[in-house]
């Protein structure tokens, strides 16, 4: 009896110990949030980073892009994250937003390209895709094929059907969900792009427009696979007549599955996409927040060892996990500013 | 009487019917029994499968001669000079011993990539800890890199890809002959946080985290969990107020736990200030997920106490308070302490409140305290299998044997303390 009593008690007290906690401690790791299309980037840097200099390890959280640069904007303390990741730039409201919640001076950073690439299993026949027709392939509604300005309900179900000279199979395409960022980055670049060769559409009005070219098909041949692009890869290496949309470094990682569509002629080279000759390129870019410099140690070198050569330079180890590198005097100049933690004015973006 | 034995005829006709009725209603239980049993088979055989090797690590045994000039390092203790030197230049000379014929810088760098880009960090750190060991020859162990290890594991799966070169491969057929190259026990599993690269990622981080946010949320589940039950089942007036309770409590086991991190976002981290992705805010939100599931297994165990235990204390002159920590307590606990294990076990297996604050992370190093940043094994396992290389496949079902074991033991736990601390009447 007297043994469970004083099992209770001190389960109780631990309890009422775990319950009472130091808000808002001081912290000596360094808190990364944002994009999952740099998460596989920044991670290699930050274990590097742990590894070699006596810093603790940065801990990175893969939010997406918008939700990192929320979470970076919510305000200057400990509680809030160091780093943010994008992979897209940060937008005016998003800046504003920062300076209205005290996070006056932000660091940019481009780090590099990343490609998006349209792929299939290296079993099947390799595509030759412009991004007219992965817009008519894969778009909700698309310019009526029997002529005339006015959008139909997407009729296409094969890829013949679009374009004679494309295989007569069925439009298959698996893809990101709306959370992602590649999801993104795919409607505006690629979608876009395609609905834009419609001189109709392109005259629409701006938010018209938009909902015409970003509305992806719904009955079928757009299949949502989650952010999970390893089981999209299984996918298409057991259906050959399935495609896939995914970053280029996964294409990388599994060049021994599948192959990637050149899109208007240019294959998905890392030196096109670099040029942005590739038509589906971005960039990818990392904010630091200044006022955690010197508070949280670490930050400046985390970030001296990122704009490294050997980490973001043409030989460097970032290129062996699919990054993109800049040219080699963008990367100087960002690296110069960097280092001098040069604040955004707000009229770049 | 013919109407009697047609009637009679009417059962007899209709009997072998029934009897067809009952053998095919026993028919869908068994098929209904056979489908989960199959299904649970085809799991867990995939992923034994699939994840048995990674138990394996493949590793790389070489005589290094830690040579001063080869490493440009002449003081091992000064930091400056370690931060310049060439500690992969030892690694790729005892390479090329024993390929002689490897002459060019190019396809010393290929040698050089055998060996996973730990290799030099682990030099580097011996001859920081052993400065005297400059200018000696090591026996040293190196972690084979993810690529040779998905080749000597898994050359002749389709599965997988080779992204060994052919020369490469010829060079890991040689070692392998040799017994220079070797699979063992992989105790980097255990002993080790979260890592970019297969062949060094450990599980030790989440199986550290998981255990100390289990032990927050057994410390507040628990205790807050009984108190709650026995002040409802056995002080409690019944009236109005404890029956919106009640329902209330029901319906709270029901409530998805994604609710429950959206409320810790809310209340502990933007309210309380507390830091992200800790244990003890993945703790606190998991409690309050187990708690309704341990305050009901709790109320059915005290409900299941006899009356006669009751009165017949009260019959001696106990006080109620006598009546329960003596008696009513100690009777309900095997009930009480099954629920609170099936409650954990689930709160184990939880990720989704996780994702809101902050645990799903990439954190390497192994956390100390309840206010390290920690990830939980379910977390882990959803981490490594959407990472991109391929030595993650393997270690995610690996995890998932890891994760089962804690829960396969977990459940046997409650059935032995329920088996043991039972009574009849």
């Amino acid at each position: 009896m007297i043994k469970l009593k004083t099992a209770l008690t001190t389960l109780a007290l631990a309890g009422s110990i775990a319950a009472v906690s130091a808000p808002a401690m001081a912290r000596d790791t360094i808190n990364i949030v944002g994009s999952s299309t740099v998460y596989p980037f920044a991670t290699v840097v930050a274990e590097r980073f742990g590894r070699n200099t006596d810093f603790p390890t940065p801990k990175l959280e893969s939010t997406g892009s918008g939700g990192g640069l929320k979470l970076f904007c919510e305000g200057v303390g400990t509680q809030h994250p160091d780093i943010t990741n994008a992979s897209r730039r940060m937008k005016p409201g998003e800046f504003e937003n920062c300076q209205a919640n005290g996070v006056k001076e932000i660091t940019e950073v481009r780090i590099g390209a990343d490609g998006i690439v349209i792929a299939n299993s290296k079993n099947a026949e390799k595509l030759d895709l412009t991004l007219e027709q992965v817009f008519l392939a894969l778009a909700k509604e698309v310019p009526n094929p029997d002529g005339g300005d006015e959008l139909v309900a997407n009729p296409y179900m094969n890829w013949s059907d679009i374009d004679s000279s494309l295989p007569d199979f069925e439009i298959s395409v698996m893809g990101p969900p709306p959370t992602s960022g590649t999801r993104d980055a795919f409607v505006e670049i690629a979608m876009q792009g395609g609905c834009k060769k419609y001189d109709f559409i392109k005259n629409m009005d701006k938010s018209e427009m938009k909902s015409v070219c970003h509305a992806m098909r719904e009955d079928g041949p757009f299949i949502e696979a989650g952010e999970n692009d390893n089981l999209i890869v299984q996918r298409l290496s057991q259906d050959p007549q399935t495609l896939g949309i995914f970053g280029y470094s996964f294409l990388m990682e599994n060049t021994g599955q599948i192959q990637a569509a050149t899109i208007n002629g240019v294959e998905p080279t890392p030196e096109a996409i670099s040029s942005e000759e590739y038509p589906v390129a971005r960039s990818l870019w990392f904010y630091i927040k200044k006022a955690h410099v010197g508070v949280v140690p670490g930050i400046q070198e985390y970030v001296a060892e990122f704009t490294s050569e050997s980490t973001w330079g043409d030989n460097g180890y970032l290129v062996d996990v699919g990054l993109i590198p800049l040219p080699r005097d963008q990367r100087m100049a960002t690296a110069k500013r960097v280092k001098d933690l040069e604040p955004m004015t707000g009229n770049e973006l | 009487m013919t109407d009697q034995s047609s009637q009679a005829e009417i059962v007899r006709n209709s009997l072998k019917r029934r009897y067809r009725k009952e053998r095919r209603f026993r028919m869908y239980g068994i098929l209904a029994i056979f489908i989960a049993l199959a299904s649970l088979f085809i799991l867990f055989a995939d992923i034994i499968s699939k994840g048995h090797t990674g138990f394996l690590k493949t590793t790389i045994t070489l005589d290094v001669t830690l040579d001063s000039e080869t490493m440009y390092l002449d003081d091992p203790t000064d930091e400056d000079q370690r931060s310049m030197a060439d500690f992969v230049a030892p690694i790729i000379a005892s390479l090329q011993e024993h390929f002689p014929e490897v002459e060019s810088a190019a396809e010393k760098r290929e040698l050089g990539r055998l060996i996973g880009t730990y290799g030099a960090s682990k030099i580097r750190d011996l001859l920081k800890d052993n400065p005297d060991m400059l200018n000696t020859t090591q026996t040293m162990e190196f972690l084979a890199h993810d690529r040779v290890s998905t080749y000597v594991k898994h050359a002749d799966n389709p599965r997988y890809s080779i992204k060994l070169s052919e020369q490469q491969q010829g060079w890991v057929d040689q070692l392998l002959e040799k017994g220079v190259i070797d699979t063992s026990f992989n105790d980097v599993l255990f002993s080790r946080g979260d890592s970019r690269e297969p062949a060094n990622a450990g599980i030790l981080g989440a199986i550290v985290g998981s255990l100390l946010t289990m032990l927050v949320t057994l410390a507040i589940s628990f205790p807050v969990g009984i108190a709650a039950a026995v002040y409802l089942e056995e002080f409690a007036p019944q009236n109005r107020i404890t029956d919106f309770i009640e329902v209330n409590i029901n319906n709270l086991a029901a409530v998805p736990s994604i609710i429950f991190g959206l409320l810790g976002l809310a209340v502990f981290i933007s309210l309380f200030g507390m830091p992200r992705s800790v244990p003890v805010v993945g703790g606190l939100v998991l409690a309050l997920m187990t708690l309704p599931t341990i305050i009901i297994s709790s109320r059915a165990a005290i409900k299941s106490v006899p009356p006669s235990i009751r009165e017949a204390a009260e019959g001696v002159g106990a006080s109620k308070m006598q009546v329960v920590l003596h008696h009513v307590i100690p009777l309900a606990m095997p009930g009480m302490l099954t629920g609170s294990i099936i409650g954990m076990a689930q709160a184990l297996g939880e990720t989704a409140p996780l994702l809101l604050i902050g645990m799903v992370a990439f954190i390497v190093d192994v956390p100390g305290g309840f206010f390290d940043s920690a990830t939980v094994l379910p977390v882990q396992i959803y981490l490594w299998a959407s990472s991109s290389e391929q030595g993650f496949v393997e270690l995610a079902s690996a995890g998932i044997m890891v994760l089962l074991t804690f829960m396969i033991s977990m459940n046997a736990l409650a059935i032995w303390l329920r088996k043991r601390l039972e009574r009849r009447w």
